[in-house]
């Protein structure tokens, strides 16, 4: 009787067939396998403008004396041009201005909005067995709130006075005050704009994505079945509903202070900069609360889908099942809990009281278990796997890899007295990067190669993959492991230069290489964009199960179906990693192959032990 | 056999797939995790409240001088306070707000429209709190009428917490106006810290934007269910789902005024 009730729900999208136009099938699709090639195109679009932007600044840091004037064409009046000589410069506001930009597109656009966007909408509903999203209409908001919100960010780069300067995690007072910085102004005003956009964006996808989850599994996908990438997608969409409400009403704050005269974070400010109003009763440290309580957790935002897709790719290509499945689970459960109780590590050096660091610092040291199972988890899945190399693989072995240099770095970070001297220096640089912005985007890398046949039909270019990764592996830790060293030196980020101080210059020919290194990888990038759009078009077609795997999605056929399966969806008997099973002759066995002598799909049969 | 598997399924498929863990329809559940979200936002809200109210000393008590501070007479205000606490003079030197004190609630909102010159300490925002929780009321019976499927008691219980909202507003813009032409606003206040008036703005407007959006989606419904729509449909789910809605707004006002009027 329930069956019958919920698939009556699920089998609607398929029942009446209307006929679709470009409009409902290109743009404003409620499929939620378009609507994930939406968040992905939109999502790589705004990585490469974000990686431009990270050219212009580390060119800026390598060869400072350099002649810019071949920006000027793209910079216009950022880049100043000697009359007489015709040398050109970089100005030093659009400096700050464009690595603003580029933490926030990185962070927010790419990370969570391209990553979580992708893989939730495209995985979700096809590994749980689930005909589309909770709500497809809601689903279709979610994306054109991004691409809003996207479209608000990228015509911030043409305001007269720039785009928003203060970083991206835009304290006060330099945020709330606009005559502080040129891109204090209308630049940051649009800022906020296209963060209220992309919260509410985050905010629709993720109460779809964990409706999804909890309400539409096909029968026998029980909790305990799932795929480790969709308790990941859960989590993660758990973590975005509770911590984005908070920089959303942090943000109305900030927006009453900048332009309405309130001065909820504004302290004793001098005349010039008050406009006339008294400003003062607020605390800028308030606003550093309410940013990280979002702010943490956004990096496991980031983070846990990546993690998800290398569970599922690792255990796929290393043809044996995952090690320590429930432990993967708790580990993710922990993270997603800890994540909320140690936000005010980013904050050790604001005055807050010590004790209250201390505290701060053990919850996060706490988090270092769960990261380490994870670790060992993927490290044991790996160990004597009859390992298939594929593209995607190599990027989730680079996954495992930054987040154990990452994370390492991490512990040192997490201690108050250690951070009090590395805060704000380009050791964090380094730490965030791999941890978070590496191994994330090489999560991202791995999950589009693995399942570029489920979006696209096609495969994408094996060889070009296997130059892409190591191209990109080789630069990103040229690029940010030379970085420790110079943090530890003393070098603060967000400087425009630092000739002018002789105990930074000394590390003069570390930038150059870290310059060079990063042209390397972004050189990289080339050959997936052309790998990428040309398969689209003309790449290997592929099977319907290309690489032998067992979950649901690749029960589908090839061809992209209103309502994902023909006929009856699938039932589910078993666990998603069955590989290698001394029982059957194949080494994999579908989740929706039934046990031998299993009547019925809540029957729990033991799942086999890894092959030793 | 047959009596086996379905005592299978009843101990194990609770979270087994194939229909919702809840006994849910989506629709319901995704207003649950809605709201459990906004909550997060009004506590951001309320968590900057809490930030800026203790930074500041409490309200002080009776009479206080502060000395070297020019007492602004607020009008009739500090006269009327004198009386009551049984003062015979209204000295130079007395002040009951100051602009490094909290204000005391009591003291800045004890007006009630169409009695003048009363001291009548949160008497108004008393009653508006009733209104709030008496349409909550109106809306249980609601959704309780759509269960018996009786078309006319939904629409009359609508039409009743739609007028609880519209009351509560007025009831907002009116205490808005008197605080206002009190001379408070965004970046003033004539009663103590700008923060408090700020902060009284932004919070109550915020719930306030909650109640209107409510209203909005009452009226919806209540059309829809003058229209049968619902009827034809068979069930009045929606009632139920935009009622979790309302309740909430409810729940919500609770805590405002517990930190706005009483802490
Ligand atoms: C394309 C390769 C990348 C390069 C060469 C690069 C380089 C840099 C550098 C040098 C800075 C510091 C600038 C300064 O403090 O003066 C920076 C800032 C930052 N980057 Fe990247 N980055 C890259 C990719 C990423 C990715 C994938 C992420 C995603 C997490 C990311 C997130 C950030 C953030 C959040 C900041 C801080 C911005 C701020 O200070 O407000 N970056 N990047
Ligand atoms: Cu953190």
């Amino acid at each position: 009787m329930s069956h019958d009730h919920s698939h009556e729900a699920h089998g609607h999208a398929h029942v009446h067939h209307h006929e679709e136009n470009f409009i409902t099938k290109y743009v404003f699709s409620q499929d939620h396998k378009m609507i994930a090639k939406q968040f992905l195109i939109t999502g790589i679009v705004m990585g490469v403008l974000g990686m431009l932007m990270s050219m212009v600044f580390r060119l800026q840091l390598g060869f400072p004396d350099m002649d810019m004037a071949f920006l000027k064409p793209f910079l216009g009046k950022w880049i100043s041009v000697d009359d007489t000589t015709g040398f050109g410069k970089l100005d030093p506001n659009f400096y700050l201005a464009l690595i603003t930009i580029h933490g926030t597109i990185m962070v927010f656009f790419v990370l969570t909005a391209g990553l979580s966007g992708t893989f939730s909408n495209l995985l979700i509903p096809l590994q749980c067995g689930a005909r589309d999203m909770a709500s497809p209409f809601l689903n279709m908001l979610s994306y054109w709130f991004f691409f809003l919100s996207s479209l608000v960010m990228f015509c911030s780069l043409f305001v007269e006075d720039g785009p928003a300067s203060p970083g991206w995690t835009v304290y006060p007072p330099l945020s709330a005050l606009p005559k502080a910085l040129p891109g204090s102004g209308t630049g940051m005003t649009l800022w906020l704009i296209s963060m209220i956009f992309f919260i509410v964006s985050a905010l629709l996808g993720g109460m779809n994505y964990i409706t999804t989850v909890l309400n539409m599994r096909t029968k026998g996908m029980k909790m305990s079945r799932m795929p480790l990438t969709i308790w990941a997608f859960l989590l993660t969409a758990v973590l975005g509903l509770l911590s984005f409400p908070v920089l959303f009403g942090g943000s109305l704050l900030l927006v009453m202070d900048r332009s309405f005269g309130t001065s909820f974070y504004l302290s004793d400010i001098p005349v010039e900069l008050t406009g006339g109003i008294e400003r003062t009763g607020g605390s800028p440290v308030l606003f550093q609360h309410l940013f990280w309580f979002l702010g943490h957790p956004e990096v496991y935002i980031i983070l846990m889908p990546a993690l998800g897709i290398t569970s599922e790719v690792i255990a796929t290509n290393s043809r044996k099942p995952i090690f320590g499945y429930r432990a993967m689970i708790i580990s993710l459960l922990g993270i997603a809990f800890l994540s909320f109780i140690v936000w005010a590590h980013h904050m050790f050096i604001t005055g807050m009281n010590p004790f209250l660091g201390s505290v701060f610092m053990v919850t996060t040291l706490i988090i270092a278990v769960p990261s380490a199972v994870k670790t060992f988890n993927y490290l044991t899945t790996l160990w004597r796997g009859n390992i298939q190399f594929t593209p995607a693989m190599m990027f989730a072995i680079g996954l495992v890899s930054f987040f154990i240099a990452g994370g390492l770095t991490g512990i040192f970070l997490g201690n108050a007295a250690l951070d009090i001297n590395l805060h704000d220096t380009y050791f964090v640089v380094a730490h965030f990067h791999i941890v978070m912005g590496s191994a994330a985007i090489f999560g991202m890398f791995s999950g589009i190669y693995h399942w570029f046949p489920k979006l696209f039909r096609r495969h994408m270019n094996k060889a070009a993959g296997y130059v892409h990764f190591w191209l990109t592996f080789i630069s990103a830790y040229g690029v940010f492991f030379p970085m420790h060293f110079i943090g530890l030196a003393g070098v603060p980020r967000r400087y425009y230069a630092n000739t002018a101080y002789e105990s930074f210059d000394v590390w003069m020919d570390v930038n150059q290489f870290i310059t060079i290194c990063a042209l390397l990888g972004g050189l990289a990038q080339v050959i997936f964009l052309i790998n990428f759009f040309y398969s689209i078009r003309k790449g290997r077609k592929s099977e319907q199960n290309p690489w032998k795997s067992n979950t649901l999605e690749w029960t589908a056929p090839v061809e992209h179906l209103h309502g994902n399966w023909p006929g009856e969806i699938p039932t589910v008997y078993r666990w998603p990693y069955d590989y290698s099973n001394p029982n059957y002759t194949e080494d994999f066995v579908p989740q929706n192959v039934p046990h031998e002598g299993q009547t019925d799909e809540n029957q729990e049969f033991e799942h086999p032990h890894p092959t030793t | 056999m047959s009596t086996e598997t379905t005592a299978l399924k009843k101990t194990k498929s609770i979270w087994a797939g194939g229909f919702s863990p809840f006994n849910v329809s989506y629709g319901k559940l995704m207003m649950w995790i809605f709201l459990l979200s906004d909550a997060f936002t009004f506590s951001s809200l309320l968590v900057a409240y809490g930030t800026i109210r203790f930074s500041h000393p409490s309200p002080p008590h009776g009479q206080v001088v502060i000395e070297g501070q020019t007492i602004k007479p607020l009008g009739h205000v500090p006269e009327k306070f004198v009386e009551l606490l049984g003062e015979t003079k209204n000295t130079e030197g007395i002040t009951y707000f100051s602009k490094q004190h909290w204000p005391s609630p009591e003291l800045v909102f004890n007006h009630f429209p169409g009695l003048h010159g009363l001291h009548l300490p949160l008497f108004f925002v008393s009653l508006m709190t009733f209104i709030l929780i008496f349409s909550s009321v109106t809306m249980v019976l609601a959704v309780e009428a759509g269960h018996r499927m009786d078309q006319n008691s939904v629409r009359k219980y609508m039409f009743y917490t739609i007028l609880g909202g519209l009351a509560f507003l007025s009831c907002q813009a009116w205490e808005w106006t008197q605080f206002i032409t009190e001379g408070a606003s965004l970046h003033g206040n004539p009663f103590g810290p700008t923060a408090f008036a700020a902060l009284f703005f932004i919070v109550t407007g915020f719930h306030g934007f909650h109640v209107f959006s409510g209203v909005v989606l009452n009226f919806i419904i209540y059309l829809n269910t003058i229209n049968g729509t619902y009827a034809k449909r068979g069930h009045y789910e929606m009632i139920e789902k935009v009622g979790l809605y309302w309740h909430f707004v409810d729940l919500v006002w609770v805590f405002v005024f517990t930190f706005f009027y009483l802490i």
